[in-house]
């Protein structure tokens, strides 16, 4: 950690590393989750295996943990001494003249994301582990699909708030995801920000990063819906 | 046009300083900003009250003295342009117009709106130079062959004019733009390779001691860059440090 610390730079990649890992793993849920939509019978044997694999279990999952912690708390850090970096604010500032909303407050969709987090671990990863290891249940590969739906089932407040953090996560993945590249430096040819790129690369990065930051989340967004639409 | 001014003043850096308001009048659309600025303190001088203290020298956007937040941005509304360029014809009549310093822990406020930006000069000494015998067997440096596309990008990485506007677009008051500027120029040149390492290493370590904020890619500082400096440069100077650190 001293060493990731040791200068701005090294802060940043540290961070933009860790939420490309994040991003990676956005993607296997929602293929995983999509399964839920098209073939409940898969979705069980996907949970199955993921609930019950040494490799997932013993390694991945830990890793998951350490880089959604790290990435958390590096943003917490950087936004830290960046408010140190400006002791004394302006008292006028218009930022929405020369940067997007999204850029300019990845701290405050983040937050909403660790709070939504929250809620998802109370919903499912407590009571898995519960089932698992406080009682000790039996193995029932089958029990997966009932217990996800019955979150959403005629629950309008928890999907609507599924609903609204994943537009955050969205937000934060248009800036996050193009950002990322550039930080760990991407050769790119920009014009008036990131936003306006020239040519090359940095369209393909733009194009690819914005399609993945609509689609992944708003695709989450869909299966909420559906179950709560499916359940009425 | 009779325009409100909102101006900050402050004695000196201990001060806590504060927002004083003034009215302006007879400004003509084609005076500069600062030429209004002239028109104000000599009317604070007929008073017998204290002048607005604020850079100025060249007024042809080339040294980068005149440094001004003015209404929320650095350098006024208008783009490509420093504070000198801004000619007041971008404001209406009855206009309020806020004006403050730049904003960094590392620009601190001498007076009113004159700031320190030594932390500039700190990190140009830090790396931002080639060292090249003078001893008389100088090589021309036209001698050396250089492709058309680095010889542009390092031109236009030297445009910087080191006026601070970036840090102070910034939500995050980070240099980065400035520093990458200054290591790219040298960086895309054969010139420059010699010292690539320890130059990038260096500048960015005095720039993180001068206590900048870290780069979050808002694009900022590109668009109120008075010389339009690219991003490119922070990411080709995020390239220069990840590959120096793996050298060690």
């Amino acid at each position: 950690m001293a060493g990731i610390n040791k200068s701005t730079i090294a802060r940043k990649v540290a961070m933009a590393l860790s939420g490309l890992f994040l991003v990676l793993f956005l993607a296997q849920h929602l293929t995983i989750n999509f399964t839920t939509v098209v073939s409940p019978s898969t979705f069980n044997e996907l949970s199955h295996f993921m609930g019950t694999n040494f490799v997932v279990q013993a390694i991945l999952q830990p890793i998951l943990i350490a880089g959604v912690i790290f990435h958390f708390v590096m943003g917490f850090v950087l936004e830290i001494r960046n408010s140190k970096a400006r002791a004394v604010s302006y008292k006028k500032f218009n930022g929405a003249a020369n940067s997007t909303w999204m850029s300019r407050n990845m701290i405050i969709s983040g937050i909403v994301v660790l709070a939504f987090l929250g809620l998802h671990f109370y919903d499912f990863w407590i009571p898995e582990l519960v089932h698992k290891y406080v009682e000790s249940h039996p193995d029932d590969p089958y029990r997966y699909y009932d217990e996800t739906i019955a979150k959403f089932a005629g629950d309008p407040i928890r999907t609507g708030l599924y609903v609204f953090a994943f537009i955050f996560l969205m937000l934060h993945l248009l800036h996050g995801f193009a950002s990322s590249f550039q930080t760990l430096g991407a050769k790119n040819k920009y014009q008036k920000g990131l936003a306006g790129y020239k040519s090359g690369t940095s369209k393909l990065i733009r194009n690819l990063t914005t399609a993945y930051a609509i689609v992944v989340p708003m695709g989450f967004v869909f299966i909420a819906l559906y179950h709560y639409f499916n359940n009425l | 046009m009779k325009l409100k001014l909102k101006i900050w003043r402050q004695e000196d850096a201990q001060d806590q300083g504060g927002f004083q308001d003034y009215t302006v009048d007879g400004i003509d659309g084609d005076m500069s900003f600062l030429e209004m600025l002239d028109v104000l303190n000599n009317d604070l001088v007929n008073d017998g009250k204290e002048p607005v203290e604020f850079d100025h020298d060249c007024r042809e956007g080339i040294c980068g003295s005149c440094c001004l937040q003015i209404n929320g941005e650095p350098h006024g509304p208008d783009r490509l342009i420093t504070t000198c360029q801004l000619h007041m014809r971008k404001f209406n009549d009855g206009d309020e117009i806020v004006i403050e310093p730049f904003r960094a822990t590392a620009f601190p406020v001498i007076k009113d709106l004159v700031i320190d930006r030594s932390s500039f000069d700190r990190i140009q000494h830090a790396g931002g130079y080639i060292s090249v015998n003078t001893s008389g067997n100088t090589q021309d440096a036209n001698s050396i062959p250089i492709e058309k596309e680095k010889a542009d990008d390092s031109f236009y990485a030297a445009t910087c004019i080191g006026c601070g506007a970036c840090v102070a677009a910034c939500k995050n008051a980070s240099a980065m733009l400035f520093t990458s500027a200054k290591v790219s120029q040298l960086a895309l040149l054969p010139q420059g390779e010699i010292e690539a390492h320890d130059r990038v290493l260096n500048m960015v370590h005095q720039m993180d001691k001068e206590g900048f904020g870290n780069c979050t890619n808002t694009g900022a500082c590109e668009i109120e860059c008075p010389k339009g400096i690219s991003l490119e440069n922070i990411a080709r100077m995020n390239r220069e440090y990840l590959s120096a650190s793996v050298a060690g």
